[in-house]
């Protein structure tokens, strides 16, 4: 009997009974009228949270101060050069993904190279990478809004049994970094460096490689979902990141990863995103208006933030 | 003499901002004038103002990821209720205070993170600021404008306010016995507490001191641009902690600086200038003031290495 209880225990548990909660509160309102169109357009925005989502994690885990600001310009350039590159011809689908791939290795290249010669702390190392991105990006967005070739526009828009194509991918990528977190000698890495740096220096952890390869993997999921983002919206815009920034942050948080670093969970990721985009159609079907939306996401945020936040002071 | 290590600290700062400066001169010399000053730094005393309240949560090694939002409000309040019925602007103002004061408390009682928490305010803020003013407008309060518009003799108001808002928070920061102890927060809140201190009621009225910047940066920020909208100052955020990084301030540990925060404030706003005096294509100039920020901590790791260097020997 001892399930439930252990259940009860994960950190990511609550983020899940919150989405519930706000899924059946909304069905309740639209008379169950919506049930499948709503699942699906949660499963398929919040799949771009948590790929985003994924990368921020793995980064803040690495402990206190640790966080990559350059994921909304990574998006919008990888979108942008990914669409720009493949000009709408089938044939150049995956060599668009590779360029994508390669872009997010680059800014993680360049991130890490900031922090580590420069001894600048993360947040301003990938604040001021972001805005060298932004301009790249604005530079190459000049011009026409480029579509995407048809067969990926149709992937990222079509469902498989029910499930968005891109909630699959994103569900893919979770297992992957699941995986990597849990079973594999980086995840025991990165966790024991933000617990303490010190100590995982002492013990032979390779310090430098592990936190370069985590914010190269930050970038390189930021550019994967760009790339699809700009597919799935039928092409870049330059505005296309902007919320993702602190939605990467928030996702992370309310699933119940430690900010302070050195603990983290991948399930909390999905309950979080699914979470906050339901908010957000809760409060528009219930016919607030903007302001009062924010507000109330605002709060809804600080409330999930204030009940599951106890667990965190036995520190 | 000996030179403290908190002076030390100011150099590059002070450099780097003089270097740009001297840049902006040499462009554009029309700009080494009254005129032509407060042109270039008249929207730097919001940026600073700004700078200033997050300095001080930084100083007790928090972070206020709300900062944009929050003056965006503030200047929402300071062009509509504040100019119609100041009463009720005031009062709103000392609400939204005593809010950061309680934001402070909940962080601290039950041990949040700070960046979220924020984070969820500046939801909050922002979905105020657009509850008030849904489009870009409202006018600003008389005095503000007079205020920011006025002209004392010799020195431009952009310079006086900024050197008097640094002169003002360098003594309470780094001056007052209240100021020690915050930055002691910073440094080490164990031993603050075990010194008798309410570590609670510091980080309380930290807050509510930023907040009271805060605004202040939205009343400037007003007076300036005499109408307001939603999304004034959401760069805030960002350039009030860079502006905190770049004048030497750092993110843990209670070191700051508030005349660094107000130069690092300067240099930021003049960037912007010198850019555009540089004719660098607008697709850049954001790029360029990444470039700006890098080189300036380069330096300032350099520095760093000299001084440790002097140390050792």
């Amino acid at each position: 009997m001892n399930a439930p209880r252990t259940l009860l225990a994960k950190p990511w548990i609550w983020s899940f009974v919150a989405t519930a909660a706000v899924w059946i509160i909304t069905i309740l309102f639209t008379g169950g009228a919506s049930t499948v169109g709503l699942s699906q357009a949660a499963l398929t925005f919040a799949a771009f949270s948590v790929i985003v989502g994924i990368g921020q994690m793995f980064v803040i885990t690495l402990g206190p101060g640790n966080i990559d600001l350059s994921v909304p310009s990574t998006m919008t350039l990888s979108g942008t050069l990914a669409l720009k590159l493949m000009d709408v011809q089938d044939s150049m689908i995956a060599v668009g993904l590779l360029l994508a791939i390669v872009l997010g290795l680059l800014v993680g290249i360049g991130n890490y190279a900031l922090i580590k010669l420069l001894r600048i702390p993360p947040i301003i190392a990938t604040l001021s990478m972001s805005f060298v991105i932004q301009s790249t990006a604005i530079w190459a967005n000049r011009g026409l809004r480029i579509k995407p070739p048809e067969t990926l526009a149709n992937f990222t828009t079509s469902s498989l049994v029910g499930i968005p194509n891109i909630a699959l991918v994103a569900l893919i990528l979770s297992a992957l970094a699941w995986v990597l977190l849990e079973k594999s000698i980086y995840g025991r890495w990165i966790s024991a460096i933000g617990q303490s740096t010190f100590a995982a220096r002492m013990t032979g952890i390779p310090v430098d490689g592990t936190r370069f390869i985590t914010y190269a993997l930050c970038a390189v999921l930021a550019s994967i979902c760009g790339y699809l983002l700009a597919s799935f919206s039928g092409g870049a815009a330059l505005n296309m990141g902007a919320e993702y920034l602190l939605m990467s942050i928030a996702v992370v948080v309310i699933g119940g990863t430690a900010v302070a670093g050195g603990n983290s969970n991948i399930p909390g990721i999905w309950g979080a995103s699914l979470f906050m985009f339901l908010v957000v159609s809760m409060l528009n079907t219930y016919g607030f208006g903007a302001g009062f939306r924010l507000i109330l996401t605002g709060l809804i945020i600080i409330a999930v933030i204030l009940a599951a936040g106890g667990r965190q002071s036995t520190r | 003499m000996k030179i403290s290590s908190g002076t030390v600290r100011l150099i590059i700062p002070a450099a780097s901002l003089a270097v740009l400066l001297a840049a902006v001169f040499y462009m554009q010399p029309r700009t080494m004038s009254y005129t032509g000053l407060n042109l270039l730094f008249n929207l730097a005393v919001p940026i600073a103002l700004a700078t200033i309240a997050q300095m001080l949560i930084m100083a007790v090694n928090d972070l206020d990821l709300s900062m944009g939002t929050f003056v965006s409000f503030c200047a929402c309040v300071a062009a509509t209720f504040l100019q119609t019925s100041p009463a009720i602007g005031i009062l709103i103002f000392i609400g939204a205070i005593a809010v950061y004061a309680g934001i402070g408390v909940v962080i601290h009682v039950r041990e949040l993170p700070s960046i979220v928490v924020t984070l969820g305010m500046s939801f909050v803020w922002g979905g105020l600021a657009v509850l008030m003013l849904p489009s870009p407008g409202g006018a600003a309060p008389v005095w503000a404008r007079w205020l920011m518009t006025a002209k004392p003799p010799v020195i431009p108001m952009a310079i006086v306010a900024s050197i008097l808002i640094a002169a003002i928070t360098h003594f309470i920061v780094m001056r007052s016995s209240f100021g020690v102890v915050v930055r002691g927060v910073g440094g080490n809140y164990r031993s603050v507490e075990r010194a008798g201190w309410s570590v609670l009621r510091l980080r309380a009225a930290t807050y509510a001191l930023a907040g009271f910047f805060a605004v202040l940066s939205g009343i400037a920020l007003v007076g300036l641009t005499t109408s307001a909208d939603a999304n004034i100052a959401l760069r805030y955020t960002l350039l009030s902690i860079a502006g905190v990084i770049l004048g030497g301030g750092e993110f843990v540990g209670g070191k700051v600086s508030p005349i660094g925060a107000v130069i690092g404030a300067l240099t930021l706003t003049l960037a912007g200038s010198f850019l555009s005096f540089m004719r660098i294509s607008p697709d850049w100039q954001i790029g360029a003031q990444g470039a700006i920020l890098v080189v300036v901590l380069a330096l300032r790791l350099l520095l760093n290495r000299l001084e440790k260097r002097e140390k050792n020997r």
